[in-house]
């Protein structure tokens, strides 16, 4: 289906079924908030795969089982193999107009996963793959993976006398994923709730494997409010150290490109994580923010 | 509506009374989650304006519509207060509960 025809989902016109209730997450988790968005846009006729990480862990806490649809752990570099596997067996069983979603985390997807994830693009499997970035693992207390920042603070890239938090930038999931020619890939983030669940709606019919890519703060990990994590994810967006973006038929596409970007320094300094740093470090991420954003303007706007 | 709901459910007490195997039914509630919440948000009906947007954001699902307004499920409510910081109309409270 084209996107001139799709109805555009929001809070008023978005299913009340809850497919992701009673879990077990902390007070005020975005992760959290992501699954319950996409399984409200995916329905019913959804099965899920979760790998080991912090939503499998919440969710399916024997004999307490969150998912209201058919739900089950994988591996924690499985995801999309098991995915892949899902839908093989379906297929057998006749069942063909269902969707097939797997959650990983940031860790569960940009490190450890990244194999099998490229397996299935490759594969060109009709499954929905869909990573939840809190930056780091926070399931087994907050260690630094490919997805954490520069300077954040985790367990361990600590914030001391040698270093300042994380010395590497985030690893460019989003166009490691485009490089395989998906057919759709997306970034988002919860703090445009409305842009994602509609990016999950059209991960949905593509035909072949699709990919979105969903900032959800963690205010355990990230040392916030417990009611801030959806503003947080928007000012992610507007200090322009998150984007949101597509990647379809062949070419990418910014669907917001701030005129002037909101403070990187407000915005991490809200976070506990990111308290350690001096102004040296943070020039240093706003170099890094304008260098990508210089990229993706220049390569993704021209012509049209 | 298609939502998980609690069961009846009798605790094991011995040990040969846990089921062997690792799966058990979709939607399969046996707890609530209200204990672990210190406080407590309430919606102010004459200010809401049931834009519904505590209903999209609140990543537990417990806020459900009502009368072209909204309520929430104590049952499972955590109090994270997300509901309330993203009110446009200021409709929601948070209280600290009196727990002894
Ligand atoms: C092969 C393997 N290695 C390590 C682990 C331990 N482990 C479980 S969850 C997890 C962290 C997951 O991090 P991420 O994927 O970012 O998800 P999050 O917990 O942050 O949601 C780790 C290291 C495991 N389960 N399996
Ligand atoms: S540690 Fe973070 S990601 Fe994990 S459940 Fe808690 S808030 Fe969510
Ligand atoms: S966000 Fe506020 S105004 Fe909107 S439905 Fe909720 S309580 Fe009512
Ligand atoms: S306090 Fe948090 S869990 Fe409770 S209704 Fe509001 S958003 Fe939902
Ligand atoms: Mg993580």
């Amino acid at each position: 289906m084209k996107s001139e025809n799709r109805i555009r989902l929001n809070a008023q016109n978005i299913s009340d079924n809850e497919y992701f209730f009673g879990h077990k997450a902390c007070a005020g988790c975005a992760g959290s908030l992501a699954v319950r968005l996409a399984l409200k846009v995916l329905g019913e006729r959804t099965f899920t795969a979760l790998p080991a990480g912090c939503m499998s862990a919440v969710g399916f806490i024997y004999p307490q089982m969150a998912f209201a649809i058919n739900a089950m752990i994988s591996t924690f570099p499985g995801t999309a193999s098991l995915l892949s596997g899902m839908k093989a067996g379906l297929k057998k069983l006749g069942k063909e107009d269902v969707n097939i979603v797997g959650f990983a985390g940031d860790g569960g997807t940009a490190d450890i996963g990244i194999q099998a994830l490229s397996g299935a693009i490759d594969r060109r499997d009709r499954v929905i793959y869909i990573c939840y970035d809190n930056e780091a693992y926070m399931n087994t207390g907050i260690q630094k993976s490919g997805l954490t920042p520069f300077g954040t603070k985790t367990t361990t890239t600590p914030a001391g006398k040698n270093i300042r938090g994380c010395l590497t930038h985030k690893k460019n999931m989003f166009e490691i994923v485009a490089a395989h020619d998906i057919e759709y890939a997306a970034t988002a983030s919860v703090g445009y709730p409305e842009d994602f669940m509609n990016k999950v709606q059209k991960a949905a019919e593509a035909s072949t494997t699709s990919y979105i890519h969903v900032l959800a703060p963690c205010p355990t990990g990230w040392g916030t409010p417990t009611e801030t994590a959806v503003e947080i994810a928007k000012d992610a967006v507007d200090c322009g150290l998150w984007f949101l973006a597509e990647y379809e038929e062949g070419e990418f596409k910014l669907n917001r490109v701030p005129k002037e970007f909101s403070s990187v320094k407000n915005y991490l300094f809200q976070q506990s994580r990111f308290k350690h740093l001096t102004e040296d470090d943070i020039i240093e991420i706003e170099r890094f923010r304008d260098k990508k954003w210089d990229r993706m303007k220049s390569k993704w706007l021209n012509e049209k | 509506m298609i939502k998980p709901t609690l069961r009846n459910y009798k605790r094991p007490v011995y040990i040969t009374d846990y089921p062997t195997g690792p799966n058990c039914e979709s939607g399969h509630l046996v707890d609530k989650n209200s204990g672990w919440r210190t406080f407590r948000p309430t919606i102010n009906l004459d200010l809401c304006k049931g834009c519904l947007r505590c209903y999209l954001l609140c990543p537990d699902g417990v806020i459900f519509k009502s009368n072209s307004k909204v309520d929430v499920d104590y049952d499972f409510c955590k109090g994270c207060g997300i509901c309330a910081h993203e009110c446009k109309f200021k409709a929601i409270t948070m209280t600290k509960e009196d727990k002894e």
